[in-house]
């Protein structure tokens, strides 16, 4: 596709962006409830034991397959988040075209 | 409950004619909707005749469409086998992983996909390896990520045969003596799976997926639901499992298993989940399913519903300690115990005939799903990466799809010689190097995706770094038993006796190597490659001009600026 010799040129960039600049707050609630899904089912000590018990399950088995429905509302509300804010990325460019570098 | 009635060196199986017509009605009408699929959705005009036609379905697969797809392509039916195998076998921690496995997949995949998918679609990207192209101007650095891809899928679609071996063998087809009529539906199966790959590329499995999706589901939700009661409740289930699993194994003197992991076990618990889950959407099979969705955001819509294959695969976890209670006794054709064949058995001692019947074609069927998915991926890479890049250069969309089809067919066979050939252990080894060497394209992708800070010959030196220290350290692992190296994916931490993941200690030096050489390049002054993505590509969405439209249109737009 591209010759592999060939250096980045230290041109200035121009490009057309796709969307307009981010506001922080949506993205860091989601990297919270992202990281929390991601961090509270891997850290085996708090759940490696047998009780409580639900309807004769272990603790350590139910506890770990009830953070499946958690998670996936955590990564659902990241995606109303992150989606809305998108959607207002976009419309922010269309009303500005020559708006600046998307940050 | 019926072990004390199965004679140990078990003669031929009875053939259950039941259930193995059922198992084979539903192939054909399986196979003949993979015939149809060729039409569905069909792009006016070029029909199947460029790879985004015939190996990405047409780039036009919407939520529920790639709900079914993934799902057939990720929860495959060696997972449905292995997974209840390994918990009947030693439980917990080669088991039940794969519930955080595929809990912690999914933010990792809502942060990363929507990105890679942005990029490749402005670009027409096809394959990973076509985006370290573009964004690192590396010949080597594409090529190894290419080469990794498919030395990694080709021993994972023959698992994907085992795992439709499994499924002949308890229904009695087979024979300890003729090993040619043992192979023989296998051959069959695998043959027709060819056909409609090649004539419909990935239309086919994406239709099927939703016929074996369902299937799935019901016979999941049906057997945790009526075997427990059964039974006489969890309680007493998981009571016979820990009485199994506490047991001492006489050949190496300490418990069969792991019940619940005590604290020495924890470390290689969390990292076989976190590693599996960096893993698996490096493999080029699940790229190829995010590449062939609509829009950008219908991956992240699907991270937040995909995780109800990962309920129904904790659910079919639990099975093996259902089998455990039942007292199912998994006998090869050889007179071996095979835990692999725990699930089928248990289907077809526990229920009517027609019900296992449906129960092992959707395992069955769920082998054809991914195997196309793979065998698919795998052709892309080489038409793309290796074909394209490095003979014909200017090979058309035409030329590029009638390449990709044929390598289809090869991969497939090789897949088939992998599993009739060889011991099947072989093929499981190959899948356990497999993981720790997909791992290691993880920097080079994700980091692409996000910034240019590494120098591309950095990573390609992690890469190898991270290959080689994986492979030495999962040959060392010996099998206590059978004395046999490759006896698992698990070794200690160099210099500690920490129990980890081959695959993160290798991904932690991959990184390693990838910021010290990159620092050492940057001082050197070393050329980086051209950069052709630009920053508002990883943002792009379906209504977004593609960069030929984009070239047309503002010629001035210079690519390969900084990105941070």
């Amino acid at each position: 596709m591209s010759s592999p010799e060939m250096s980045s040129p230290d041109l200035p960039m121009r490009d057309m962006p796709t969307r307009g600049p981010a506001r922080p707050g949506p993205y860091v609630i989601t990297g919270v409830l992202l990281t929390i899904a991601v961090v509270v089912p891997l850290f085996v000590p708090a759940y490696s034991v047998a009780e409580p018990d639900l309807a004769g399950m272990p603790f350590f088995y139910w506890y770990q397959m009830s953070w499946i429905p958690l998670t996936s509302a955590l990564v659902g509300i990241s995606y109303w988040l992150v989606n809305k804010e998108d959607r207002r990325r976009r419309e922010a460019v269309r009303e500005t075209p020559d708006a600046e570098v998307e940050r | 409950m019926s072990a004390a009635a199965v004679p140990l060196a078990a003669p031929d199986r009875p053939i259950n004619v039941v259930a193995l017509a059922i198992v084979i009605l539903l192939f054909v009408l399986v196979a003949a909707l993979g015939f149809v699929a060729a039409r569905w959705r069909r792009g006016e005009g070029t029909g199947l005749h460029s790879l985004d036609e015939w190996g990405l379905g047409g780039r036009g697969f919407g939520t529920w469409v790639t709900w079914f797809l993934l799902g057939g392509d990720l929860y495959t039916a060696y997972t449905f086998v292995a997974v209840p195998a390994a918990m009947w076998a030693t439980g917990a921690v080669s088991g039940f992983f794969a519930v955080p496995y595929t809990i912690v997949l999914y933010p990792i995949v809502f942060l990363l996909m929507s990105r890679l998918w942005s990029v490749s679609h402005r670009h027409g990207f096809v394959t990973p390896a076509d985006f370290v192209g573009g964004r690192y101007g590396s010949r080597a650095l594409t090529l190894a990520v290419a080469v990794t891809g498919i030395v990694a899928t080709m021993p994972y679609i023959a698992l994907q045969l085992v795992g439709i071996r499994a499924v002949l063998t308890v229904l009695g087809l087979g024979s300890a003596e003729n090993v040619l009529l043992t192979d023989l539906p296998l051959i069959i199966a695998f043959v027709v799976l060819a056909a409609y790959t090649y004539t419909s590329g990935l239309r086919a499995p994406a239709l099927i997926a939703v016929v074996k999706d369902l299937l799935i589901y019901l016979a999941v939700l049906v057997a945790v639901i009526y075997l427990p009661i059964k039974f006489g409740g969890w309680g007493t289930i998981f009571d016979s499992a820990e009485t199994k699993l506490g047991a001492t194994n006489p050949a190496t003197g300490k418990p069969v298993g792991v019940f619940i992991p005590g604290a020495a076990s924890y470390s290689a618990y969390w990292t076989l989940a976190l590693g599996s889950a960096l893993a698996l959407f490096m493999y080029p099979h699940s790229i190829t399913g995010v590449l062939a969705t609509k829009s950008r955001n219908t991956i992240r819509k699907n991270a937040a519903v995909l995780p109800l294959y990962s309920l129904m695969l904790g659910f079919l976890a639990l099975l093996g300690y259902v089998a455990i209670f039942a007292g199912t006794n998994p006998i090869d054709l050889n007179g071996t115990v095979n835990p692999q064949l725990v699930v089928p058995q248990l289907f077809l001692d526990n229920f009517p005939s027609w019900f296992a019947g449906i129960a092992l074609a959707a395992i069955a069927i769920g082998a054809l799903v991914p195997a196309a998915i793979m065998s698919i991926a795998a052709a892309n890479l080489f038409t793309r990466n290796i074909y394209r890049d490095l003979f014909r250069p200017d090979a058309t969309p035409r030329q590029e799809a009638k390449v990709s089809k044929i390598a289809s067919l090869v991969v497939k066979f090789g897949a088939l010689v992998f599993v009739i050939g060889m011991d099947q252990s072989a093929a499981i080894n190959m899948q356990l190097l497999g993981g720790i060497w997909i791992l290691q394209t993880f920097p080079t992708i994700v980091a692409g995706l996000y910034t240019r800070w590494f120098h591309r010959w950095a990573l390609f030196g992690g890469w190898l770094a991270g290959i080689v220290y994986g492979t030495i350290a999962a040959y060392n692992v010996v099998n206590p038993v059978t004395k046999a190296n490759f006896g698992g994916s698990i070794a200690p931490i160099p210099g500690t006796d920490v129990q980890v993941y081959i695959a993160v200690v290798a991904f932690a030096i991959n990184i390693i190597v990838a910021v010290a050489l990159s620092l050492l390049m940057r001082a050197l002054k070393l050329s980086d490659g051209k950069d052709i993505t630009r920053r508002s590509d990883y943002g792009a969405d379906e209504n977004d001009p593609k960069v030929v439209q984009l070239e047309r249109e503002h010629p001035l737009a210079e690519p390969g600026g900084p990105t941070f």
